[in-house]
């Protein structure tokens, strides 16, 4: 055998090793999410297999508890209110890091991409140190501020990430062709940036959406999320009904990933 | 300059939110001025007390009893009270229950007066520790945060075995977070090499695997796992049916639980980190060195391997950094020896108040965190954070 067939081998013996093993990760990736879905069909309360019955009563019960329901309206208000602040600040802080002429860029871009950085427990510390003599403990606005400050380092890089992108000839083009510089943003600037900022808060909604320390330390029950009663929920006793949560959770997810592919190939087609 | 003002509107937000929240936290940490505040006079006589073995002078007793209940009625007694039993559990009582005795009858000497309502006032130590406790500023939670103290004697030391927990806490949290690190490269290099070079259709196929976990919330992964790895959980269950171990395996509430749920849930950010470095990397430059005659190990270890160090490199620091502020996989699975620097943080708050310590471990935290993040800066470059 030459070496030249052994190497080939060894090649062929290294890449079906890769594939074997990378499927036992993909798996250990999903399985955990693919197992408890369907026990949240489960008919009895057990949390194993095989189901005993399948039954939708732990989805009406989450449904139809009026401490669920307020959970999962909190979560969009607080998830959406503070995306639209951190897309508005993060996409206009974007357009300005992405100039050459912005000043200090070492400095600030480190400082705006902080809130990813700085751990949670942290945060959620300090801001009930300011809040609570502010009176913004146990207040939806109190929440929706800090969720936007966690909110704006990703709507920070999506943009930036897009901007790169961007050709400022255009801008100038449209400049020179007499465009105000609002104009300039609206119609030359922001079609071309537009996937860029979607992609970016959706990043910021999800974090939102996904965030409980900042509640343990400053939200009351009445800025109850679904994160935060799942985490009351597994604390005090586990039951379906927090499967079933986790079950609609899983399809959520499902939808904002068909939702990033799709403003992924729009990203990648040329704007018109 | 028109740049910088684009920035400014988010500068100013997170200053507000952000910024001069936890520089204010991190000043508790070596500010004190609860007990300054309440006992003014006390705390300014005690300043020129020469300390043990001899009490303070009788005007010092003087001012206390006057100043206590002074604070008592101004309302700065309770918050007071609560930083001075951070230096010895029981001076709460010991204040309130002087308080309740004041004030001093007609014709009793104050010193007396105090040593008959509790003979700790006899003691120099209760003093000092008062004395202490007045100053404005002190570095008595930032040694407490590395188990040390200031001694009788003035002199640095380390506090007593029973309560030295937080250095161990610290040294526990690094490693959980290196070894999570660790664990989700060796994981996730493989399949993010997979990804890149397979025909596009079937990695974005695969590519469902990774993102669908990455946008599921970590509540719920962490749920699942806390239900898949119970003692008679689908996990232990399967365990036992194939025959590999005859009782149920401790897989949670240890260690195993929280390296199982952390990695999980940090997993796709390292195989995202290097996906997008590897898609850029032509196979050309590997074919070349084979050609050339490279074993194609050797070729995939020279030419492949650096090509992908920032992807490696970004995908350990994003895990490593986030491993190192976990608190709700932990919390959920881990047990009592697994505690991470964030719930020590979160319970000096939850149940003591004990804002100074809170503070001064959240120094320590986010000190060696921005540590952590320069380095990377300066090596791989934050530019390369890529999402999506």
């Amino acid at each position: 055998m030459t070496s030249e067939t052994t190497a080939v081998l060894s090649e062929r013996v290294a890449h079906r090793g890769v594939r074997v093993f990378s499927a036992a990760v993909l798996i250990f990736l999903i399985a955990p999410i693919l197992i408890i879905v369907p026990l949240s069909f489960n008919q009895s309360s057990y949390f194993s297999y095989p189901l005993t019955g399948l039954t939708l009563r732990w989805y009406e019960l989450i449904l139809g508890s009026p401490e669920w329901q307020t959970a999962i309206l909190n979560s969009f208000v607080i998830g959406l209110s503070a995306t639209a602040i951190a897309t508005v600040l993060g996409t206009l802080a974007a357009i300005g890091i992405s100039r050459p002429s912005f000043p200090l860029r070492g400095v600030i871009v480190p400082i705006l991409i902080a809130p990813m950085i700085i751990p949670i427990v942290v945060v959620a510390v300090s801001l009930y140190l300011v809040f609570a003599p502010l009176g913004l403990t146990n207040t939806h606005g109190g929440v929706i501020l800090a969720h936007a400050a966690l909110g704006t380092p990703f709507v920070v890089i999506t943009v930036t990430a897009r901007l790169m992108a961007f050709d400022t000839t255009l801008s100038r083009a449209a400049a020179s062709l007499g465009a105000t510089p609002l104009a300039v943003f609206r119609r030359v600037m922001l079609p071309q940036i537009l996937p860029g900022v979607a992609t970016g808060s959706i990043f910021a909604f999800a974090t939102s959406f996904d965030e409980v320390v900042v509640i343990l330390f400053i939200g009351g029950t009445e800025q109850r999320t679904i994160p935060r009663q799942m985490w009351a929920g597994i604390r005090d006793q586990i039951n379906p009904g927090i499967l079933a949560m986790a079950g609609l959770l899983t399809v959520f997810a499902v939808v904002l990933f068909l939702l990033i592919g799709w403003l992924q190939g729009r990203a990648g087609a040329p704007a018109r | 300059m028109r740049a910088f003002l684009l920035a400014v509107p988010l500068l100013i937000f997170l200053a507000m939110t952000f910024i001069v929240p936890i520089g204010k936290l991190l000043i508790m940490s070596v500010k004190t001025d609860e007990v300054a505040n309440a006992v003014p006079r006390a705390a300014a006589l005690l300043t020129d007390w020469s300390g043990p073995p001899a009490l303070p002078s009788r005007q010092t007793f003087e001012a206390l009893a006057a100043d206590l209940q002074a604070a008592q009625d101004g309302g700065t007694l309770a918050s007071a009270a609560r930083r001075l039993n951070t230096y010895e559990p029981g001076f709460r009582s010991l204040l309130l229950k002087t308080v309740r005795q004041l004030p001093i009858p007609e014709g009793e000497q104050a010193d007396e007066a105090l040593r008959r309502i509790d003979q700790r006032w006899g003691e120099p130590e209760t003093w000092r520790l008062l004395g202490r406790a007045a100053h404005r500023w002190t570095p008595d939670f930032l040694l407490t945060a590395m188990d040390h103290r200031v001694g009788g004697s003035g002199a640095i030391e380390p506090v007593e075995p029973s309560q030295a927990i937080y250095v161990g806490a610290f040294g526990r949290t690094f490693a959980i977070s290196a070894s999570v690190a660790l664990i989700c490269l060796v994981l996730g290099y493989p399949v993010a090499f997979l990804l890149a070079t397979l025909p596009a259709r079937q990695s974005n196929l695969l590519m469902i695997f990774v993102i669908v976990p990455f946008w599921t919330s970590l509540l719920v992964r962490t749920t699942a796992w806390y239900v898949l790895l119970q003692p008679n959980g689908v996990f232990n269950a399967l365990l036992i049916h194939s025959g590999l171990t005859a009782a149920p395996m401790a897989l949670m509430f240890n260690r195993t639980g929280v390296l199982i749920g952390m990695t999980h849930v940090l997993l796709p950010f390292m195989i995202l980190a290097n996906y997008a470095v590897m898609r850029g990397i032509s196979p050309a430059y590997q074919r070349a060195a084979v050609s050339l005659g490279a074993h194609p190990a050797l070729a995939f270890l020279r030419i492949y391997v650096p090509l992908t160090l920032p992807g490696i490199g970004t995908g350990t620091f994003l895990v490593f950094v986030l491993a190192l502020g976990y608190y709700i996989t932990p919390a959920l699975l881990g047990g009592a020896g697994d505690e991470m620097i964030s719930q020590l943080v979160a319970l000096q708050m939850d149940r003591q108040l004990n804002w100074g310590l809170a503070g001064a471990l959240s120094v320590y935290l986010v000190v060696f965190t921005l540590a952590v993040y320069v380095v990377f800066n300066r090596l791989v470059g934050i530019d390369r954070l890529r999402l999506g």
